[in-house]
């Protein structure tokens, strides 16, 4: 390629893939390299597979069974027609309501008459038309409505915002809303989910020696080191909290040689890294800060941790680096960067002083590092070190050893020889230069430890102690080593000292299988216990028998998911309340998640920021990403969006536990609603000799699920709240209700056909015997059964309404007014038959005894029911809808505020 | 320091506006409220006022029911004569078809006194019936030629019928007078259909054309230089029943008939119901508030009122003998499932 005359050759270093943040240069010049199928994008893009809330699919199994009634329905229709038919057959010519002869056309011929068997389907067919509308498919349209409604007030709900990053909750499936109310697993990513992501240098130990900032008394004091340069102020753009000792110590000189080693540690800091500084300038000319851009996190926090020490980087070309110590500035020649790589764990960098020696700087992982690291010397700093390691670990901080090696001139020719031939290798320069450093990463001395924070986001503590606490298993998935995983998961409350841990890790199949069944023996033994006492409680949940923890690391779980291992392994997670899988790769994490999905019928959510969760969150029933510092990946997967991991608590707990409960119970209203319609309708045509004519006027046919009824649903199911959002955060127990399927099951499913079945009974046969040999005509009752059945839904629907709003009032009353309204005009036409019907019908007394009298003995058995279920089978809902009350009334009346479910919490 | 920062970043927050959701307690879900619970006492008032509400009027409907009298007479086996074995080849036949039959009143019958006949096993709501009709036709006399649904019943001969269709075409065509010792009770025939179906829904110059001129003769013929909205007969046949068991208004009597009456009905027994062994019933009836004589809504009034008092009591009882206290946290699963351990 060409640029300004210059011939520039490209390789795999310039190509610049998706999701790549561009710095360090105002502009690029660019070169497609590929473009389709097979990018990295798109390959990566499985297709976000298309989800389907789990009420929809129970829903749609119900709707089945409902078209299995209505071809029944259509059946006996038919059948019944064509046995009339048959019946009737000698008479169908003359039969003055029939009269199947023709004679207008001068000759005899049959009208409109092909035999029994053939009306016998026509009937079929005009009666599937008439009672069609028993499929509800204006709930399809009213769930999409609801669910538009409920997503707007999760996005407008200020709990959801995010200040820091000010992100507002983003609903990005409209279809999943209710999922959020049954969630029975949670998998969470860890770094940037459950942590911030925000690295913090914490501690040092240097020479054996612990500085632990946190241990002084000035904790709190971030110290800003800054530097004059030619009249300019340069200072690191984020401060750090230091040791005042160890400041004291840096500033006092590097003379001694305890200060030497301090010396060679923050050098150790600044130059080995990736970091490159960034100037910015800021609105006051003399001040400009330094940006440290890297790649890896840890890195920026130990270049700012050196800084604020006064080891400041300045300037990092591909040849030198410049640090400012102390007012100092020193140029260094970097003659070689192994840069980090995951077999070795560490990085070492070879810098060369001005006075022409050398010295290597090493920084690893603890466990890579001792073993390089030269044990005859300094034994006891090196113990010292492994003891500050293992103290930082266990609260949870990310620990790197620093280690340094003086190389001399022979040993540097070899080793410079030998780098040049590997880096400018064609075939296999990887593992040459991984040869190299691994070769001169050797016999390092000990400099000392560092510890970095991974700060956990607010307020994770307590969501995972909520979570819990409803019954939701967490399940957190790091690629982090266990230690790690194990500290972070003490920190966020996720293992409590009181759990079994069982912790398997291991590196071949055999080991493998024999922890996994141990544990599952010492599991079934810890079930088995608490079980028997708990027996006669009827509650088999584990969560009362002593709680217990699995910890798997990555490679064990590629053994047991090759090696049919899955149902142990399935059957110990199951038991366990906390499941930690550490180091494992986004793949696999999709498939922990596909593994709980297959085989348990609960819903599982998971939660992550990275590109490496997006498998997962897509493989999840819900998915929810966290719009952090890793990019948007996970956010263009996710269902829903958020800021901050605790959001998950009142998005489960309130919306959620909300959503499922209207969508539940909207579902449920739908059905009856069309089926006791479509009921009455079957009704009238048993005393039609099967003909399918429908009493109720075909407007009001139409216009029953667009106008009648339809707004009071919709507005229950997104306003109505079965409780308020304080009592739902308080007590978390309450989101059971969503996972054991408390508002949408089969039992429910019947019982609501059952009370459908007698309400279209009321409804029909009152005004039927009322009537009985009457003059009454088919507009004038239809109009009675057009207005009772509307009324009686909405009644119906406003008998389970919890919360009265005026939305509420004005939707349900509004409803059942503009019923009336249509059936007048309707009846104000003179060209329809039902012709002034309504005025005629409704100047008699009978008709309003009728209608009262429909309203309530078609409601009372619903209304038993429902007062018996609540005042003496009593659901974890009601009592607190109960407790709500009574403690609004308590304050109404100037009582002091009673702590309300004050022995909420049972005593552990 | 800190003010060079914060200048630094001021004009950032003012180009980036917060998306901070506007607080507003219709977003938040807080908009005030009525939380209604059933508790046993509002329950069992509930059943008490509906008792309360449901026994007078159940109570008054049946006394209504029972001071409507009401004269039933089954005609239509009665007036074959003896000789005729085949009813159906009877009424076909062009044979004099008067037929006398005597009423007895039972109980003093107060003016206005209905007559209705009664058809049983009549369906005039099937479907193919219903449809069976031209409104337009009925209502405009520049429309006479409209006739579609009206088939098999549209024209003879090419000429269309007005009015068409098979309701009009099966019209009810009995006829009946009364007398009472030998003095003429006159049945006063105006005024029996919907004023609104004359006003509007039968035309003033639509006058009958071509009425039961095809070879099967339905039902009564009509008077051609009398317009359909004078036609109340028509009217109210055609205002199509809705149960397969109707009356139809005949006329009102508007003399009292005294107890021990005897009323004389000499009728014409022309309509043909024997096909499909319809009944046909003559019918005197006064009416009360609540309409004819129809014990069904007392009856079920007084049961729904009753069952309501019999489920106040039993909750009443239940609640004494066993109450919960509303809003106890002790009940709550967790909180039971803690106390059982």
């Amino acid at each position: 390629m060409e640029v300004d005359g210059k011939r520039l050759s490209l390789g795999s270093s310039n190509i610049v893939l998706r999701g790549c943040e561009l710095k360090n240069t105002n502009c690029v010049v660019g070169v497609a390299v590929y473009c389709g199928r097979e990018t990295k994008a798109m390959l990566n893009n499985s297709g976000a597979p298309s989800k389907r809330s789990r009420l929809e699919t129970q829903m749609n199994s119900e709707i089945i069974m409902l078209s299995f009634f209505l071809v029944a329905l259509c059946m006996v229709t038919s059948v019944c027609a064509a046995v009339w038919l048959n019946q009737n057959k000698n008479d169908l010519n003359l039969l003055p309501y029939y009269r199947k002869l023709d004679v207008s056309k001068g000759k005899e011929e049959s009208y409109q008459y092909y035999g029994w068997g053939i009306e016998m389907l026509f009937t079929f067919l005009m009666s599937v038309i008439v009672y069609q509308v028993m499929i509800p498919i204006s709930l399809y349209i009213s769930m999409e409505l609801v669910r538009v409604g409920q997503a707007y007030f999760m996005i407008k709900d200020s709990r959801l915002y995010d200040e820091a990053t000010n992100s507002r909750f983003q609903c990005r499936a409209l279809n999943i809303n209710e999922d959020l109310g049954q969630i029975k697993y949670v998998f969470s990513d860890k770094t940037g989910t459950l942590t911030e992501n925000k690295m913090e240098f914490q501690c040092a130990s240097i020479w054996g020696v612990d500085y632990s900032s946190a241990k002084t008394s000035l904790e709190n004091e971030q110290v800003e080191y800054s530097l004059q340069v030619e009249g300019k102020v340069l200072k690191p753009k984020m401060k750090v909290k230091v040791n005042q000792e160890l400041l004291r110590l840096t500033k006092s000189g590097f003379a001694n040689k305890d200060g030497k080693r301090i010396y060679d540690f923050f050098l150790a800091l600044a130059a080995c890294n990736t970091i490159v500084p960034l100037v910015i300038d800021t609105s006051d000319p003399t001040v400009k800060l330094i940006d440290y851009q890297g790649e890896s996190p840890d890195e920026q926090a130990l270049t700012y941790a050196a800084a604020a020490y006064g080891f400041m980087l300045i300037e990092r070309t591909s040849g030198h680096i410049v640090i400012d110590i102390h007012g100092e500035r020193q140029r260094f020649n970097v003659l070689g960067l192994h840069e980090f790589d995951s077999d070795r764990k560490r990085m070492s960098v070879i810098l060369g002083y001005s006075d022409n020696s050398f010295k290597l700087f090493v920084k690893g992982a603890d466990t890579s590092m001792f073993s390089v690291i030269n044990k005859s010397l300094n034994t006891d700093i090196i113990q010292a070190t492994e003891t500050h390691i293992q103290s930082y670990s266990s609260v949870g901080l990310r620990t790197l050893v620093i280690g340094m090696r003086d190389l001399n001139a022979s040993e540097f020719d070899q080793w410079h020889f030998a780098f040049e031939a590997a880096s400018t290798s064609m075939i296999g320069r990887a593992a040459l230069l991984r040869k190299v450093a691994t070769n001169v990463e050797n016999n390092v001395c000990i400099l000392g430890a560092t510890a970095i924070e991974d700060k956990l986001q607010q307020g994770v503590p307590e969501s995972i102690e909520s979570l819990r606490k409803a019954g939701i298993k967490v399940w957190v998935l790091t690629g982090d080593k266990q230690e790690t995983a194990i500290s972070i998961g003490y920190s966020s409350r996720l293992l409590t000292s009181g759990m079994t841990q069982f912790r398997i890790k291991s590196n071949n199949r055999e080991s493998c299988r024999r922890r996994l069944q141990d544990a599952l023996l010492m599991s079934r033994k810890n079930m088995a216990a608490p079980e028997v006492g708990n027996y006669f409680e009827g509650s088999s949940d584990s969560v009362v028998s002593t709680p217990m923890a699995l910890i798997i690391d990555g490679t064990s779980l590629v053994y047991i998911l090759d090696n049919e291992l899955e149902e142990e392994l399935f059957e110990l997670a199951r038991r366990c309340s906390v499941v930690l899988c550490c180091r494992v790769a986004p793949l696999q994490k999709a498939g922990i998640v596909s593994l709980v999905k297959k085989r348990t019928a609960d819903m599982t959510l998971a939660i992550g920021d990275g590109a490496n969760d997006v498998s997962m969150i897509q493989m999840a029933d819900v998915g929810v990403g966290i719009s952090g510092q890793e990019g948007r990946q996970a956010v263009m997967a996710s269902d829903f969006a958020m800021g901050q991991f605790r959001f998950l608590v009142p998005l489960l707990f309130i919306h959620g536990h909300w959503n499922y409960q209207r969508l539940g119970y909207m579902v449920l209203y739908n059905f009856y609603r069309n089926a006791v319609f479509v009921l009455i309708l079957f009704w009238y045509v048993l005393f039609t000799a099967f003909t399918l004519t429908t009493a109720i006027n075909e407007w009001s046919s139409m216009l029953y699920s667009i106008i009648y009824t339809a707004v009071p649903t919709i507005v229950v199911g997104i306003l109505d709240k079965d409780l308020s959002k304080r009592t739902l955060l308080d007590n978390p127990q309450l989101y059971g209700a969503g996972q054991r399927q408390e508002a949408y099951n089969k039992k429910l499913f019947w019982l609501t056909m059952a009370d459908t079945l007698w309400q279209s009974i009321v409804v029909f046969f009152v005004p039927l015997f009322a009537y009985w040999g009457s003059t009454v005509d088919i507009a004038s009752i239809g109009d009675l059964w057009t207005l009772s059945v509307v009324i009686l839904v909405n009644l119906h629907l406003a008998m389970d309404v919890i919360r009265w709003t005026w939305i509420t009032h004005a939707s349900i009353w509004g409803s059942v007014i503009a019923t009336f309204i249509c059936v007048t005009i309707i009846d104000v036409i003179p060209s329809l038959r039902g012709y002034w019907a309504i005025f005629d019908a409704a100047g008699t007394a009978l008709f309003w005894l009728c209608l009262l009298g429909i309203l309530i003995a078609a409601l009372l058995p619903r209304f038993v029911v429902k007062f018996v279920y609540q005042y003496y089978f009593p659901d974890d809902i009601q009592i607190s809808r109960e407790v709500e009350k009574k403690a609004r009334n308590l304050r109404v009346n100037g009582d002091t505020h009673i702590e309300m479910l004050h022995i909420s919490n049972p005593q552990r | 320091m800190a003010t060079n920062s914060a200048g630094s970043n001021d004009p950032t927050v003012n180009r980036r506006q917060t998306k901070r959701p506007k607080y507003s307690k219709f977003t938040q879900q807080e908009l005030p409220a009525c939380k209604p619970i059933l508790t046993p006492q509002a329950v069992i008032s509930a059943f008490l006022i509906v008792t309360a509400i449901f026994i007078p009027i159940g109570v008054a409907s049946l006394i209504a029911s029972r001071d409507v009298v009401e004269i039933v007479d089954r005609y239509e086996a009665a007036c074959v004569p003896s000789n005729w074995t085949d009813k159906i080849a009877y009424i076909q036949s062009g044979a004099d078809k008067t037929c006398k039959r005597e009423l007895h009143v039972e109980k003093r019958m107060k003016s206005p006194i209905y007559v209705y006949y009664q058809l049983d096993n009549f369906y005039q709501n099937h479907r193919r019936y219903v449809k069976s009709r031209n409104d337009e036709q009925l209502r405009d006399a520049g429309k006479g030629n409209s006739t579609s649904g009206c088939d098999p019943e549209s024209n003879v001969d090419g000429v269309p019928i007005v009015p068409c269709g098979l309701i009009a075409w099966s019209m009810f065509n009995d006829t009946y007078s009364f007398s009472r010792n030998n003095n003429n009770v006159t049945v006063n025939k105006k005024g029996i259909s919907w004023k609104s179906d004359r006003d509007h829904k039968f035309g003033s110059d639509v006058f009958p054309k071509n009425f039961q001129n095809g070879t099967i003769k339905g039902g009564a013929s009509l008077n051609e230089t009398i317009p359909l909205s004078q036609q109340e007969d028509l009217i109210v046949w055609m205002r199509t029943a809705a149960l397969p068991t109707f009356r139809k208004l005949y006329g009102k009597i508007e003399v009292d008939l005294e107890k021990g009456d005897v009323i004389n009905v000499v009728l014409q027994n022309n309509y043909n119901t024997y096909s499909f062994s319809g009944k046909k019933k003559l019918v005197l009836s006064t009416t009360s508030w609540l309409g004819g004589k129809n014990d069904f809504l007392g009856i079920a009034y007084l049961s729904v009122g009753g069952l309501s008092f019999f489920l106040a009591m039993a909750f009443a009882i239940v609640y004494f003998v066993k109450p919960r206290q509303l809003g106890d946290p002790s009940y709550l699963s967790w909180n039971r499932n803690a106390a059982g351990q």
